[in-house]
This record gives C-alpha cells, structure tokens and sequence, in this order.
C-alpha cells in the first residue's frame, strides 16, 4: 500500500483538486446562472420589454422594508430563484417510463458537459509561491497534448443522455426529440472536427495552452495584430482561419441544440423536445448541462480563435508601459494571472452574449434544411477549407 | 498510472464486455459496449497514447454507438427483452473464435523485439529522440523534435508523420476502399426507395 503512494505527488494531486473544484464548481456552474440571467435580460432588450428587474435577496420575508438587490441592479437573484424553484416543485416520474434510463439521462447530459473544461486553458499561470508552491501553477486542469480532441469526444458523449431520453420517456413527443436531436448531432459533429483541422495545421499543434502562449506572443488568430501577426503569411492564412472560425461557430450552435437550429425540443412542434415526461431538478439537469456546453464550447472558440486570455496587444503594451502584460512562462507575477482569468471570464462571456443575440434574432430552421444545411454545405465548406489552408501552407509554412 | 486504476480499467472494460453478451435489453447491451470502449480508451491513456484513446471514445463510443443506438430504439424490442432459448451453436462458434484470437493475440506478443521489457526496465529517452529526429535533415518536423527535446510525447503528430510518410499508400488504399463503400451504400438505399415508390 505504502508503494502505491510513494509514487503520487502530493502537491499536484492537491493543486489538481483545487482547480477542479476551482474551474469547474466555482466559475463554469455560476456561469450558468449568469447566462440564465443574461439571457432573460438581453432578450427583454431585444424585444423592447423589461424583464426580471426585481427580484433581489427577499429581505421583506423578514420584516424589513425594501429587497437587497445585488450591486444595486435590480433582478440579478432571479437566477437563484429559478433554481429554488426547481428544487421544490414535484419531482415526478411517470408510469410509463423505463425507470433506470429515465433516471441516468439527466446525469448523461451534465457530466460530459461540465468534464470537457478541462482540457480548457482559463489562465495563463499562478505564481502560488507566497503559499510555498515552488512551480507556478498552470491554470489548465489537464494540460492534455489532444486537447479540443479531448473536449470533441467527451461531448460527443453528451448525445446518449438526449437519446436516452427520448427514448425512456416512452412517449411520441420526446422520441421525436431523440431522434432528431442525435440525427443533429452526428451531422454537425463531422464538420465542427473537420472546421479546426485548419487551425491545428496553422499553429502544427493540439495543445490548447501552447495554441494560447502562441497567440499571446503572436497576435489572436483572426486579428493578427502584433508580433508575428503582422508577417504576410499570417495575414493570407487569416483567410482560411476567418472560415474556420463561422464554420465553427455554426456548428457549435448545432451541438449545443441552440437556436437555430434547435430542432431537438422545439416548443411549437414537439411541446419540449426529448425532455417533456421531466420535472423539477432533472429538468433542470437538462437546462445546467445545455448551458454548460454552450459556456464551454465559447470558452473553446476564444481559445482557439480570440486568444483565450491573452490581453489583447499585451507584448506591445509590455514594452508601451514597462509593466508586463503577456505572460512569459515561470515569471509571471500572480496578479497577471488573475487578470489572464478575469479576460478570459470577459471573453467567453462576450462570445455568451453573442449565442444569446443570434437566439433572439433568428428563427428556427425546418429539420430537413437543417440536414441539407449540415451535410451539403457545412461539411463540403469544412473540407474545402482544409484543402485550401494545406495549399497556401506549401508557400507559408509553419515555423 | 498506479496498478489500481489499472486494474479498475481492465474491470470496466471486461465487465461490461460482458454485460453487452448477457444482457436482455438491447439498449443495455449498447450502452454497455460504450462503457466498454470508454474502459478500453482509458487504458490507451495509461499508456501515454492519448491520441488513440481520445479517438477510442470519439470514433467508437460517440458516433458509432450512437447510431447503433439510433437503429435500437427505432426497432420494437418488447420481444428481444422476452428472452428465447441460447443458441448452442452460436455460443460454441464465439468461444472457438475467441480461443483463436487470444492464442494469436499471444503469440504475436510473444514474438516482439520488445516483450520482455517493461515501462521500469526501458524508459522512454524522450530528450535522445529528439536529437536523433533533428539529425533526420530534410522530412524533420520542428515541431516533432521541439516536443522531444522538453520531454512531451508527440503521440499524434508521430502518428501522422508515421501514417503519412511510411503507410501513405495503405492510407490511401484505405480511404478509398471507405469511398467504394459509401458509394455503394448511397447506391443500395437508392434503389429501395425506387423500388418502394413504384410499388406504391
């Protein structure tokens, strides 16, 4: 027994944890109530409506005269209530149901989302050396050589709970949700895999924290403005990068089930999609494990496309002002770092804000477009674009 | 990786192998060939070999099961659950089967150049590697030889460099063997759908 761990390395093993819990329990599942909030709100601005503004810490119950409202905007406990409310309304199960699949599908649907983070880069480093960390600290949970593999084939995995959801529920409305939703899924899997081959050729790397030390030192991938950004080359491989980068995102609204193309629960047709027979907490299971892969797959387009949480023009800013704005590996002052968290919290919220704006603004697709969309032009695009990035490397090669 | 969870892994993988044969429901029998891969993907891992067991789970546990799936649930499988006598047959075919592979399996391994060694005896001489893959000249990668030098394991890039360079008419032959097929599927289900219009 002393043998097994002899070998495991304490500080790691304790500084891994922390970041667990850190990354995934105190930023992305806040997050998610974030974007429930910012979704309410946007669209209220969108449709010229108001929109929660009152609901605060319910002071009143307890005698006084006005709620707490959180840094003084109104409604921000919304989110809070919503899921109180969850919480404490019936769960129920029908009789119809295969009972253990009912039960697993919720789980199915929010491990895998909230697993895919780790591959994520959500800082540059920590310098924990006023704690008696002697290393700086990455500010990655796994730092994996495969990374957005990594996230493809845990998400990827995200497709069972919504079959089997639709499946278990035993009932017409959600099968229907299931079916279309995997039919979906399989489509758009293939040319958002296809969309980044381009950017692993560009930078002839996986790894997500190099891909973002580059990108620090060398401008973002589609506003090379710095650095070697500003080489010929970068600029004509931006082409090829700017077609990722839609082809991308297109695709990511696909696998998140978002609008437009969230065929899997329209309301209008299928009453809820592949959750319908669900209520109170497994529901919401449902709604977290959406709104984790939407915050993750921005937090995986920032990375790979926006710098991730690089400052924008850090080197120049650097040598501007004397004080250091990109990160240099092993001195990196720990305020930096927090700042490199904080601009990437910025960014992936921006990129949220984006989902949010498209979903209000756009209506939804009818199923077949939406497979003729995915298989005739997205995955055809996709490929083109590989080609076309493989072409202009042979007069640009990567250094 | 400590023996523990290797030995946690090779359980996962085994017992729902097995799971997939016993099982009554069809959906369980999927699943389960899922969990299976996902228990095979992470002994990959244990062996540094990310790449193919990140591929292990995208491939085989997020697609292709997934469609299996799809195929499951769109078939009525209230008889399959009922249950019918075991084909003796059948039984006595897999387990021959399954004999010949394991033997094959062992001898194969035994042959190695590399068998008798193990991951204490023959580190891995990552920095040495690298210098060897600088001296190659003209096909070096530099990012190959980079990941070498400060002691990662290029799994993926060597991978490719290996499929592309050594095995790149296998590749080929390969795909288009994949084509032929696609073709031929596209083709098969093409002419159903003649077949059931003008019978309608």
């Amino acid at each position: 027994m002393a043998a097994i761990f002899a070998n495991i390395d304490l500080a790691f093993l304790i500084t891994a944890l922390v970041k667990i819990v850190g990354f995934t329990f105190m930023m992305i599942l806040p997050l998610v109530t974030v974007c429930v909030y910012l979704e309410r709100r946007f669209s209220a601005v969108i449709q010229d409506r108001v929109g929660p503004n009152r609901v605060g810490i319910p002071l009143t119950l307890f005698g006084f005269k006005k709620d707490l409202q959180i840094l003084g905007i109104g409604g921000l406990f919304q989110a809070a209530a919503d899921g109180v409310k969850f919480i404490l309304k019936e769960d129920f199960t029908p009789r119809s149901v295969n009972t253990f699949y009912y039960w697993l599908a919720p789980c199915l649907t929010v491990v895998p989302a909230l697993l895919t983070c780790a591959v994520l880069p959500f800082g540059s480093e920590l310098d924990l050396s006023l704690f008696g960390v002697v290393q700086p600290v990455k500010a990655v949970i796994a730092d994996l050589s495969v990374g957005p593999l990594y996230t493809f084939a845990i998400a990827s995995l995200g497709v069972y709970g919504i079959v089997l959801a639709g499946w278990s529920s035993n009932s017409k409305y959600p099968f229907l949700g299931g079916v279309r939703s995997s039919a979906q899924m399989i489509s758009y899997e293939i040319s958002l895999g296809l969309s980044i081959i381009p950017v692993f050729m560009v930078f002839g790397e996986m790894n997500l924290s190099k891909i973002t030390s580059f990108q620090d030192l060398n401008g973002w991938l589609i506003l090379p403005l710095w650095g070697e950004g500003l080489s010929v080359g970068r600029w004509v491989l931006w082409i090829p990068m700017m077609f990722s980068f839609i082809i991308f995102t297109v695709a990511m609204f696909a696998e998140t089930n978002r609008l437009p193309f969230d065929l899997a629960e329209c309301e209008t047709e299928l009453v809820g999609g592949y959750h319908t027979e669900y209520s109170s907490m497994k529901f919401a299971l449902f709604f977290m494990g959406e709104y984790a892969a939407m915050i993750i797959g921005s937090g995986m387009a920032v990375t790979l496309f926006l710098g991730g949480w690089s400052i924008p023009f850090g080197p120049v800013l650097t040598s501007l002002t004397g004080f250091q704005f990109h990160h240099v590996a092993g001195s990196t002052p720990l305020l930096l770092g927090l700042v490199h968290i904080g601009v990437f919290l910025a960014k992936v919220l921006c990129f949220i804000m984006f989902f949010i704006l498209i979903r209000w603004s756009l209506p939804r697709f009818r199923f077949d477009q939406l497979m003729k969309f995915g298989w005739l032009f997205m995955f055809e695009a996709a490929l083109l674009n590989v080609l076309l990035t493989a072409v202009l490397m042979i007069w640009f090669p990567l250094k | 990786m400590p023996p523990l969870l290797f030995y946690l892994f090779v359980l996962i993988t085994l017992g729902f192998g097995l799971n997939v044969v016993i099982a009554r429901n069809p959906v369980t029998s999927a699943l389960s060939l899922a969990v299976s891969f996902v228990g095979l993907a992470s002994l990959f891992l244990s062996l540094d070999a990310y790449f193919i067991g990140v591929l292990q789970v995208l491939v085989y546990a997020g697609a292709v099961m997934v469609l299996f799936l799809f195929i499951i649930m769109l078939m009525d499988i209230k008889s399959e659950e009922a249950g019918g006598r075991a084909n003796m047959a059948a039984i006595i075919a897999g387990v021959v089967v399954a004999g010949i592979l394991s033997v094959q399996v062992a001898t194969i391994s035994g042959k190695l150049p590399f068998s008798d060694k193990s991951t204490e005896t023959a580190a891995l001489k990552l920095a040495e590697a690298g210098a060897q893959w600088e001296a190659k000249g003209k096909e070096n990668l530099p990012t190959i030889s980079r990941d070498l030098k400060a002691g990662e394991l290029p799994d993926a890039k060597l991978m490719g460099e290996t499929l592309f360079s050594k095995y790149a008419f296998h590749l080929q032959v390969v795909g288009l063997l994949l084509l032929v097929s696609t073709v031929g599927v596209v083709a098969l289900s093409k002419r159903d759908n003649k077949e059931a219009s003008s019978q309608s």
